[in-house]
């Protein structure tokens, strides 16, 4: 049980990395639109794990995607950033039934799990697009750039995780 | 410092994620000022291997039409050299070669972000360095910006710190080459003089300003152009010749005669 629980995000994380890299980072929908699907991870790891080490997983995540897509370090700015809220995210889209023992994200409503994954989503997004406008002065491009991304990629997102349901 | 300890285990999140999260600024911040990023680019060996395994398994789909491109290049050539007059064929002097060529493939393309990078398939261990230019049979793609043992990091012109000496072909008004992040077949040409005549369609070739790129090496057309905000230069929209969405083989220009204009150029600055 124990092991299955490392081999399955350790699996997970290498998946979606090549994914994201060898895949999405080429969809360039429209010219610019890249889906980044490798922040389903963030939403799958599991809820009652040690915060601290998952947020250095994020870390460790979006450092991989940067490395790969070369994009400095706004990857894994965005990913801290949503790892360190996702407590307080969740805990305000599920309400109190996150605080129980028993509490898994696929027992929340259908409502639920879709906001939770757009905040998610648009949270990265800001973060990962306002770190670029900082260095130049493209303020509404990049607006329009959250926007259009943000619905490939919550799109994207909803796909997967239907075609990877996971059984618990 | 009981109360210390306490206040450091009750937030120890909120600074784990403080400290990572300037790590990551820190990271950022450095590598757009020094513009050598040692880990955080795709030129390593992880990275370069797998986009290298990937770029060989998707380069047989095309084969066919880069192949095209190849003879196209090739007859084209062909043609210039038949007609050349006044000298033979093959006679080749060593002593007067300024530039060397060494082809690549591009593994990783990126076009889409405001600062894109491609991976090439040579590095150090081919003698590629920092500042070579890389070119396709149609133009210009950009600067070698990093290289590690087998892999390079090329500096798209697609990237807004990218900043190239290009001029109107057949004319001697040279401006720099920039990029707005608008559409990745546009780039643009800033600090032209207004009185220069200007048509739509005009080529935009290298300028001789550089020692990175030799001159005449096509660009692209002129699509629009107006006046900027002082009314004095013009904005040039210029039309690339390169298909950036779709680059498969490149060479890479290697100036052998850099390192003396350099030292040159140095010298004067200090006399200065």
């Amino acid at each position: 049980m124990f092991s299955n629980f490392y081999f399955i995000n350790i699996l997970r994380f290498v998946l979606l990395v090549l994914v994201q890299v060898l895949v999405f980072n080429k969809l360039n929908f429209l010219g610019y639109i890249n889906p980044f699907v490798y922040i389903l991870f963030l939403y799958w790891y599991p809820i009652k794990e040690n915060k601290g080490a998952f947020i250095v997983i994020a870390f460790l995540l979006g450092l991989f995607v940067d490395i790969f897509s070369d994009t400095l370090a706004l990857h894994t700015a965005a990913t801290v950033t949503i790892a360190f809220l996702r407590p307080s995210l969740m805990r305000f889209v599920f309400g109190v039934n996150y605080e129980f023992q028993s509490f898994r994200i696929s027992s929340a409503t259908k409502a639920q799990q879709i906001t939770f994954l757009a905040l998610l989503i648009i949270i990265h997004h800001i973060v990962f697009f306002s770190l670029e406008i900082l260095s130049f002065s493209n303020a509404l491009l990049i607006l329009k750039k959250i926007i259009v991304t943000f619905c490939g990629t919550f799109l994207m997102c909803i796909l997967l995780s239907l075609l990877f349901k996971v059984e618990k | 410092m009981q109360q210390i300890i306490n206040f450091i285990i009750r937030y120890k999140i909120t600074l784990l994620y403080i400290f990572l999260m300037s790590i990551a600024l820190g990271f950022t911040i450095q590598s757009h000022s020094f513009h050598k990023s040692k880990f955080f680019n795709s030129a390593n060996r992880i990275s370069g291997g797998v986009y290298n395994i990937s770029s060989s398994v998707s380069s047989y789909f095309d084969l066919g039409e880069q192949n095209k491109k190849l003879v196209e290049e090739n007859r084209r050539l062909r043609g210039l050299l038949y007609n050349k007059k006044g000298e033979s064929l093959f006679k080749m002097d060593t002593s007067n070669i300024n530039y060397t060529l060494t082809s690549a493939k591009i593994i990783k393309n990126s076009y889409a972000s405001p600062r894109n990078y491609l991976t090439i398939d040579k590095g150090r261990n081919d003698s590629i360095k920092q500042d070579m230019g890389v070119i396709t049979s149609n133009g210009i793609i950009g600067i070698v910006d990093y290289t590690s043992s087998k892999y390079g990091k090329v500096q798209s012109i697609l990237n807004t710190k990218s900043n190239i000496n290009a001029k109107i072909k057949n004319t001697d008004y040279f401006g720099s080459l920039v990029w707005n992040t608008e559409r990745y077949d546009v780039v643009q040409l800033i600090d032209i003089p207004r009185l220069v005549p200007l048509h739509v369609g005009d080529t935009i070739v290298t300028g001789a300003m550089s020692s990175i790129f030799p001159e005449n090496i096509p660009i692209g057309t002129i699509r629009k152009y107006d006046l900027n905000a002082s009314k004095t230069l013009y904005n040039i929209d210029v039309q690339l010749f390169n298909d950036m969405a779709n680059l498969k083989n490149a060479y890479i220009i290697i100036n052998t005669n850099r390192a003396e204009i350099l030292e040159l150029e140095s010298k004067l600055e200090n006399v200065q």
